[in-house]
């Protein structure tokens, strides 16, 4: 800590002249010209720590308990009825709320078929979003191509409605040449140039505070582009890695930067086994982002316009004043085990989970919505289901037989040129394929010999 | 330890040729003693996962300053089923859940032990500890000797570290070399249930902060457990090598899942070059055991050392170094490292089985070092 004073204490000297501070870099300009004095007889504190607060001669200590828990916000209820008549249906087309459904369906379709490819041994890994779709799609349908996504791994969804495509779902799964990635990331650990959607890390939490930091570099690259659209980064995580460090280390400071970010927690009651009664105490996930002074609404993740809308709102509210960051927390239930290796009846009961599946999910709720409208019935679901499974398969099994990236790739990426080592060693490996060309069968790659060129 | 020039084993073990003092003599002992590979009669086959269980519970049982925490530790009996039974065995103030605030409950683990108790702390792997390293380093390792020793750290670090199978560079790290280079922390790796088991008690008795750092690929194999090691009072020393296979030819020094591939590699050498080579299962990486390797060393005049870290600055350098210093005259040919590849581990099977010593990268090393 000593350290670090003297850090800042170096660090305050060298900027004595205010102007070495660009007006650009600093949320409020003028800093030094905020200076706060406590003034004799008011009323309440002007330290400047906590600037507006009354004095009081009652001791009384705050509890959450004992305030009313942040409301939910939705628009339909589990039956697909508007709550609130009074109020005009959704400010969304038929076509595109059917884009959402089929976009639902197919990554449900996909989980399910790839689970089972999983246990049968064909990938290493893999992780479903049952029950958390309607959260991926209705915010991704709010932002624009130009929108940055930091997500997690259960937010297959959010790629498949940003344009990412069964073959490119497959080709990272199966790691072969249609992989972006190149076949070195973990199964689901998706990511795409554009739109963008920065490859998922593991490690948990870690892609917020780099959010924060995207949404920086995107505010200052757009403040010097005054012409060019307003974009904002949506970064999604579970209620799990909100208690990481990271989490609140990125809430802080995206709210003192002021970074134009939407945080989506996906709170689905389980981070593996631990249930949220385990993970934190207090009002959810929200209740945090009121305290770091970040506007925060809560929604049901179960319904897909109620995201969709709160998406819209954030992100409009993310682009104003300069920027700010927003926090949704969507409520869900996660139907799904954690990952292909977890068994989740081992700590919460089948019947449970069986009741969510059945009495609400975001895909049955929009469905019964859909219904209700006329826009679907029980022969298009069967024959949407069917095409769609087709499909899945289709591109399962050609994933599987394709090639694989080609041979240079082993090389290459782990610095931005090739080290003379990695240099050395195609070229060896080049001589050998060359002298030895019966001794291995390059079929199997992309390029065959030629793809160490 | 290791580090210190003046303090080596080696050191000692040379000017043992001058004066007549006995080597350590009581920890030598100890150690042969412990270590009994007793009988035939009473040796079952049991997995490294059931070993490490086992060593958990008597400690457990045994010492109740101890208690284990983690994610995922209690109620769902361990990511990996390490911890399987403890719960419903010790009750929830022994064996405790946490959030997923790797900084958060080592940081707890630590303050608990700087209090005086002795915490076990699991990370689901090695690889989610870098959220805590700070914890793990800058006080678990540092807090006795900054306090000018009234503040002792009687904590254990445990998880599965190293590769598994495709789960690519965020999950498959070895941090053998980088506990190992820091003073104030032990680090031990076992290879086999009796290591296991052994070395886990080790740790928790000790008083020191100690790195267990187990393998994820090793948990289900299963393998011969003696008489002796099946009881709660068997424990392996810290710091002392084991040679798994004795040999004349060459010696290779391994640890972890490396053990056993070399041992494989070494029937192969036999059954193919009619050469017999000494694997030297290393056990503890700090303290290291430069004592049996420089022996082993002396007598063989050959040295390969593997491992599956990274090859720049890992535990196979560091035991070339000290073959080097110890050893150098005794070499006939430059002694070897066979590691991990320089890449971020890929996800592809083909090409992470390509970067991890397999057992004939091992055998056409041990080959070529040897000119057969």
């Amino acid at each position: 800590m000593s350290s670090r004073a003297l850090l800042l204490r170096s660090w305050r000297a060298t900027r004595s002249s205010p102007r070495a501070v660009t007006p650009l870099l600093t949320g409020s300009a003028r800093r030094w010209g905020s200076s706060i004095s406590q003034r004799p007889g008011s009323d309440r504190v002007l330290f400047p720590g906590a600037v507006n607060s009354k004095f009081t001669t009652e001791m009384s200590f705050l509890k959450g308990s004992d305030l009313p828990a942040i409301p939910t916000y939705r628009v339909i209820d589990s039956d697909g009825e508007l709550v609130d008549k009074s109020r005009g249906p959704p400010d969304v087309s038929d076509e595109e709320v059917l884009t959402w459904y089929k976009n639902m369906l197919t990554v449900s379709i996909m989980d399910v078929v790839m689970f089972e490819a999983q246990r049968q041994g064909r990938l290493s890994f893999y992780m479903v979003s049952a029950g958390e779709e309607g959260i991926a799609v209705g915010s991704a349908a709010a932002l624009t191509p130009d929108d940055v996504v930091f997500a997690q791994y259960r937010e297959a969804a959010v790629f498949q409605q940003r344009g990412f495509t069964l073959k490119n779902f497959m080709g990272q799964l199966f790691a072969n040449c249609n992989d972006t990635g190149k076949g070195r990331n973990m199964p689901v650990h998706y990511g795409q140039n554009y739109p963008r959607m920065h490859t998922i890390s593991s490690p948990l939490a870690t892609q917020i505070p780099q959010a924060a930091g995207a949404a920086y570099a995107l505010k200052m690259q757009d403040l010097q582009d005054p012409n060019r659209e307003r974009r904002i980064v949506a970064c999604y995580f579970g209620e799990g890695a909100a208690s990481e460090g990271d989490f609140h280390a990125a809430l802080n400071i995206a709210a003192t930067r002021s970074c134009p970010v939407v945080f989506i927690c996906r709170n689905n009651g389980f981070a593996i086994s631990t249930p949220t009664l385990e993970q934190y105490r207090g009002d959810g996930i929200a209740s945090r982002g009121v305290g770091y002074g970040i506007d925060t609404i809560r929604v049901d993740g179960n319904d897909v316009f109620a995201v969709n809308e709160a998406m819209k709102e954030a992100r409009r509210r993310a682009l104003s004043d300069g920027g700010r960051p927003v926090l949704i927390e969507a409520m869900s239930y996660r139907v799904s085990h954690h990952s292909t290796s977890d068994d989740s009846f081992a700590y919460r009961a089948r019947v449970e989970v069986e009741d969510w599946k059945r009495r609400d999910n975001p895909i049955i709720r929009l469905r019964k919505w859909l219904e209700n409208k006329g826009l679907w019935n029980e022969d298009l679901e069967q024959e949407t289901r069917d095409s769609m499974r087709k499909a899945v398969l289709k591109e399962f099994s050609e994933a599987e037989r394709e090639k694989k990236p080609p041979l240079r790739e082993a090389f290459t990426d782990v610095y931005e040129e090739l080290t003379e080592e990695a240099k050395a060693q195609m070229k060896e490996l080049k001589r050998i394929l060359e002298t030895y060309p019966d001794e291995y069968d390059l079929r199997p790659y992309k390029d065959g010999a030629k793809g160490l060129d | 330890m290791a580090a210190p020039r003046l303090f080596r084993p080696a050191s000692r073990l040379l000017s043992s040729r001058l004066t007549t003092l006995p080597l350590r003599p009581a920890f030598a002992q100890s150690a042969l003693r412990a270590r009994g590979y007793a009988t035939e009669g009473g040796v079952k086959e049991v997995t490294v996962r059931d070993a490490l269980n086992e060593a958990l519970a008597e400690e457990l049982e045994s010492n109740e300053k101890t208690f284990i925490l983690g994610e995922e530790v209690a109620q769902y009996n361990g990511a990996y089923k390490v911890t399987r039974g403890l719960l419903d065995r010790f009750g929830p103030k022994r064996v405790i859940d946490t959030p997923i605030t790797e900084a958060g409950f080592t940081g707890l683990a630590v303050g608990a032990a700087l209090a005086g108790l002795h915490p076990i702390c699991e990370f689901m792997t090695w690889n989610f500890a870098m959220q805590s390293i700070d914890q793990i380093i800058n006080s678990g390792a540092k807090t006795h000797y900054m306090s000018g020793g009234i503040q002792p750290c009687n904590i254990t670090f445990r998880g599965p570290n190293g590769f598994a199978a495709g789960v690519a560079a965020q999950h498959s790290q070895d941090y053998s070399a980088w506990y190992g280079s820091i003073p104030g922390l032990k680090v031990v790796s076992p290879w086999s249930s009796e290591d296991a088991k052994g070395l886990l008690k080790a740790a928790i008795r000790d008083p020191n902060p100690v790195v267990v750092l187990e393998n994820e690929l090793m948990y289900g194999q299963a393998f011969p457990m003696s008489e002796a090691a099946q009881k709660s009072d068997f424990v392996l020393p810290i710091g002392k090598a084991k040679i798994e296979r004795p040999g004349k030819d060459l010696t290779i020094v391994s640890l972890s899942r490396c053990v056993g591939q070399s041992l494989n590699a070494a029937a192969e050498l036999k059954q193919k070059y009619g050469v017999e080579a000494e694997v030297i299962n290393l056990r503890s990486i700090k303290p290291l055991d430069v004592e049996t390797i420089i022996a082993s060393l002396k007598k063989t005049g050959r040295l390969m050392a593997v491992e599956s870290g990274y090859p720049m600055f890992g535990v196979a350098s560091e035991i070339l170094a000290l073959s080097m210093e110890y050893g150098f005259d005794y070499l006939t040919a430059p002694a070897v490292r066979v590691t991990g590849a320089e890449v971020p581990t890929p996800y592809a099977l083909g090409l992470e089985n390509m970067s991890f010593p397999q057992e004939d990268t091992i055998v056409s090393q041990a080959a070529k070092l040897l000119r057969v």
